[in-house]
C-alpha cells in the first residue's frame, strides 16, 4: 500500500510540474491542482498508514493500548483541501477573466506590460 | 504568561471586516469604520508590544490544550515588533486609502479585504504552530489576490496570473515541507519541533526539508532566482495596495524564514553558504534591475528585491550582531518601503504619471511636500543619521569579521546603486524643470478637499517622522533589536516558555 502511494505521489508531482511548464493557462492551473493533490497524499503517507484502527477509545478503557491511526494528518489534509478549493475557485474565475480581456490562452501573450521599462 | 490578550488585535480586524460587509457599497461608512477599526487595533498592538516587553513571552493555548498538542499563539519580542509594525503601517495605509483609491474600488470591498489581509498578517506573526502558519499564509495570499485584481484592468490581470501561480506554487512547496517535517518528527508545534529536530539522526533529510522551507518562503519574499514575479506585478495595483504588498507581504516571508531557521532548524555550514550566495545574487540582480527603470514604481519594485538581499545576508552571517542589524533593517525597511510606495501614489495624483522622463519640477510646485518625501528617500539610502545607516554599519562590520568579502562587496555595491538611483530619482522628479507645460487638469492633488489632502499627506508625514525617530533614537531601537537577536540566537527560553508553562490560566 505504501509503495503504491509513493508511486502515486511521484506521478502526481511530476505530472503537475510538467503541466505547469506548458504555455497554456488552463494546463498551468491543472498542473497546480495535481501538485496540490500530490501534497495531500504525501501528508497522508508521512503520517503513517494504519489500517482499520480509528483513534477512538472504548468506554471501558482509559488510554490507548494499541497502535491507532494518527488523526492529525487527516485534519491537515482536510484543511488543505478546503483552502485549495477556495484558491481553485478564485484561479478559475481569474483565468476566465484574463481570457476575456486578452482573448488568448497563451501565457507568452501576457508580457505586454513587461516590455516598457 | 498565559493570556488571551494576544488574539485581541486579530479579532478587532476580523470584526471590522465583518462590519464592513454589512456596509457594502456605503463608501463614507466604510471609510469611518475602517479608520476606527485600524486605530483600535493599533492601540491594542502597542499594548501587546509593551506587555511583551514587560512580562516576557505571552502565550495563548487555543481551547486550553497543552502546548505540543493544541495550537499555541506566542508573542515574543520578534513577533511583537512585527505586529506593531504591521498595525502602524496598516493604520497609515488605511487612512491614506480613504483619499487615494477611487470610489468604485471601495464600493467593491477594498476595505473589507484589506482588513482580512492585515488579520492574516497578524496571525502569521503571532502563531507558534507551523501548520497554523501555513493557514495564515493562505488567508494573506488569497486576500492579496483579490486586492491585486480589484479593478480588473488588463495590466492587473496579466500581473495576477504570474503572482497567483507563483504564490500557489510556494504554498504547495511549503505544505510539502510541513508534511515531511511531520513525518520525521510527529509534531507541528514549533517549540516542540525545535527539540525533536535536534534528535534526528538523518541530518541529510533535515537539511533537505529545511531547504524546501527556504524555497517556499523564498518565493514569497522574492529572493534571487525566484523573484521575477515581483517586479512584474507590484507596480500594477494602486499605490495604497502596493504599499501594503511592498512593505509587509515580502517581509512576512522573511519573518517566517528567520523564525524557521532560528527556532526549528539550526543551519549547518552548507545551508549558511547557500544563504550567503543567494543574498549576494539577490542584491546584485536587484540593484542592476533598478538602473534602467524609468518608472518610479518599477524602480521601487526592484529596490524591494535588492533590499531583501540584505536581510538574507544577515541571516547567512548567523552571528548575534548580524541579527541585530537584520532586525533593525527589517524595522526600517517595512516603514520606508510602505512610505515610498505611498509617495509614488501622491506623485501620480499630482502629475498623472510615474514615468521619470515625463516628471519634473515637483520641488518648485510643492516644496514642503518634497521635504517630507526626501526624508523617506534618503532614509532608504542610509545617509547618516537617517534610519538606514545604522544597520548597514553592522552588516559591513560583521561580514568583514566573518571574512565574507564577496558579501561585503555586494552590500557596498547594493548601497551604492541605491544611492545612485535615489539621487537620480530626486533630480529627475523634483529638481528637473517639468518637460511639458503643466496643465491644471492633470493635477488631481490640488483639487482635493482639505480632508483628502490631509488623508494623503498625514500618513506619509507620520512614517517619515518614524524614520527620523529611528535614525535619531537609534539607541532605543538597538536595544530592542539586541534583545530580539539574543532571543533568536538562544531559543531555549522560547521553548521553555511554550512547553513548560504550568501556571494556571
Amino acid at each position: 500500500m505504501e509503495l503504491l502511494l509513493v508511486l502515486l505521489v511521484g506521478i502526481l508531482y511530476s505530472a503537475g510540474i510538467f503541466m505547469m511548464l506548458r504555455r497554456s493557462m488552463v494546463k498551468l492551473l491543472l498542473g497546480l491542482l495535481l501538485l496540490g493533490n500530490g501534497t495531500n497524499i504525501l501528508i497522508f503517507l508521512m503520517g503513517g498508514l494504519t489500517k482499520g484502527k480509528p483513534p477512538i477509545i472504548h468506554a471501558d478503557e482509559k488510554n490507548f493500548t494499541d497502535l491507532y491511526a494518527d488523526p492529525v494528518p487527516q485534519a491537515l489534509i482536510l484543511t488543505a483541501i478546503v483552502i485549495s478549493f477556495a484558491l481553485t475557485a478564485f484561479a478559475i474565475i481569474l483565468l476566465k477573466k484574463v481570457y476575456a480581456t486578452t482573448g488568448s490562452d497563451d501565457l507568452d501573450s501576457l508580457n505586454v506590460q513587461d516590455l516598457d521599462i | 504568561m498565559i493570556t488571551n490578550y494576544i488574539l485581541a488585535p486579530i479579532l478587532v480586524h476580523m470584526i471590522t471586516a465583518v462590519l464592513l460587509l454589512f456596509n457594502w457599497q456605503r463608501v463614507r461608512a466604510q471609510k469611518i469604520i475602517s479608520i476606527i477599526g485600524n486605530s483600535i487595533a493599533f492601540i491594542l498592538c502597542v499594548q501587546l508590544f509593551y506587555a511583551t516587553q514587560r512580562h516576557g513571552f505571552l502565550i495563548l493555548q487555543a481551547g486550553g490544550w497543552k502546548a505540543p498538542f493544541g495550537i499555541v499563539f506566542v508573542s515574543d519580542t520578534f513577533s511583537s515588533i512585527m505586529v506593531l509594525l504591521t498595525a502602524g503601517v496598516s493604520l497609515a495605509v488605511g487612512i491614506y486609502s480613504t483619499a487615494a483609491l477611487n470610489v468604485s474600488r471601495i464600493k467593491y470591498g477594498y476595505f473589507f479585504i484589506f482588513h482580512f489581509l492585515i488579520m492574516g498578517l497578524l496571525g502569521a506573526f503571532l502563531t507558534g504552530d507551523i501548520f497554523n502558519l501555513y493557514v495564515w499564509f493562505e488567508v494573506v495570499i488569497i486576500s492579496s489576490f483579490v486586492l491585486l485584481t480589484l479593478g480588473g484592468k488588463k495590466m492587473q490581470m496579466e500581473a495576477a496570473i504570474k503572482y497567483v501561480t507563483m504564490n500557489m506554487l510556494a504554498s504547495v512547496i511549503f505544505l510539502t515541507a510541513i508534511g515531511i517535517l511531520y513525518g520525521i518528527t510527529g509534531t507541528l508545534n514549533m517549540a516542540d519541533l525545535s527539540q525533536k529536530i535536534a534528535q534526528i539522526e538523518n541530518r541529510g533529510l533535515v537539511s533537505v526539508t529545511s531547504l524546501l522551507f527556504f524555497v517556499g518562503f523564498g518565493i514569497k519574499s522574492a529572493v534571487f532566482p525566484l523573484y521575477f514575479w515581483l517586479p512584474s506585478s507590484y507596480h500594477t495595483p494602486p499605490s495604497a495596495i502596493a504599499a501594503i504588498f511592498g512593505g509587509l507581504l515580502t517581509k512576512m516571508g522573511i519573518y517566517a524564514m528567520i523564525r524557521v531557521f532560528t527556532l526549528i532548524f539550526r543551519p549547518d555550514e552548507f545551508v549558511l553558504g547557500v544563504f550567503v550566495v543567494i543574498a549576494i545574487m539577490t542584491m546584485i540582480t536587484g540593484a542592476l534591475g533598478t538602473i534602467n527603470k524609468r518608472s518610479v514604481r518599477r524602480l521601487i519594485s526592484y529596490l524591494i528585491v535588492c533590499h531583501i538581499g540584505y536581510l538574507i545576508g544577515g541571516l547567512g552571517l548567523y552571528t548575534e550582531l548580524a541579527f541585530v542589524g537584520m532586525i533593525f533593517y527589517l524595522i526600517h525597511d517595512v516603514i520606508v518601503k510602505s512610505n515610498l510606495l505611498m509617495i509614488t501614489g501622491i506623485i501620480y495624483k499630482i502629475r498623472e504619471t510615474t514615468d521619470m522622463r515625463r516628471l519634473g519640477g515637483l520641488y518648485k510646485d510643492y516644496p514642503r511636500l518634497s521635504v517630507i518625501m526626501v526624508i523617506a528617500f534618503f532614509s532608504l539610502v542610509g545617509i547618516p543619521p537617517l534610519s538606514g545607516f545604522w544597520p548597514k554599519i553592522l552588516f559591513f562590520g560583521e561580514s568583514l569579521q566573518a571574512k565574507e568579502y564577496v558579501l561585503l562587496g555586494a552590500f557596498i555595491f547594493a548601497s551604492f546603486v541605491t544611492l545612485f538611483v535615489i539621487a537620480r530619482m530626486w533630480s529627475e522628479v523634483f529638481w528637473k524643470p517639468s518637460p511639458k507645460p503643466i496643465s491644471e487638469s492633470s493635477d488631481h492633488f490640488s483639487k482635493l478637499p482639505l480632508s483628502g489632502k490631509f488623508a494623503l499627506v498625514a500618513p506619509v508625514t507620520a512614517l517619515s517622522l518614524v524614520s527620523l525617530y529611528i535614525g535619531f533614537n537609534a539607541e532605543g531601537v538597538f536595544e530592542i533589536a539586541r534583545k530580539t537577536a539574543f532571543e533568536l540566537m538562544h531559543p531555549a527560553a522560547y521553548i521553555d516558555a511554550v512547553l513548560n508553562n504550568t501556571s494556571a490560566q
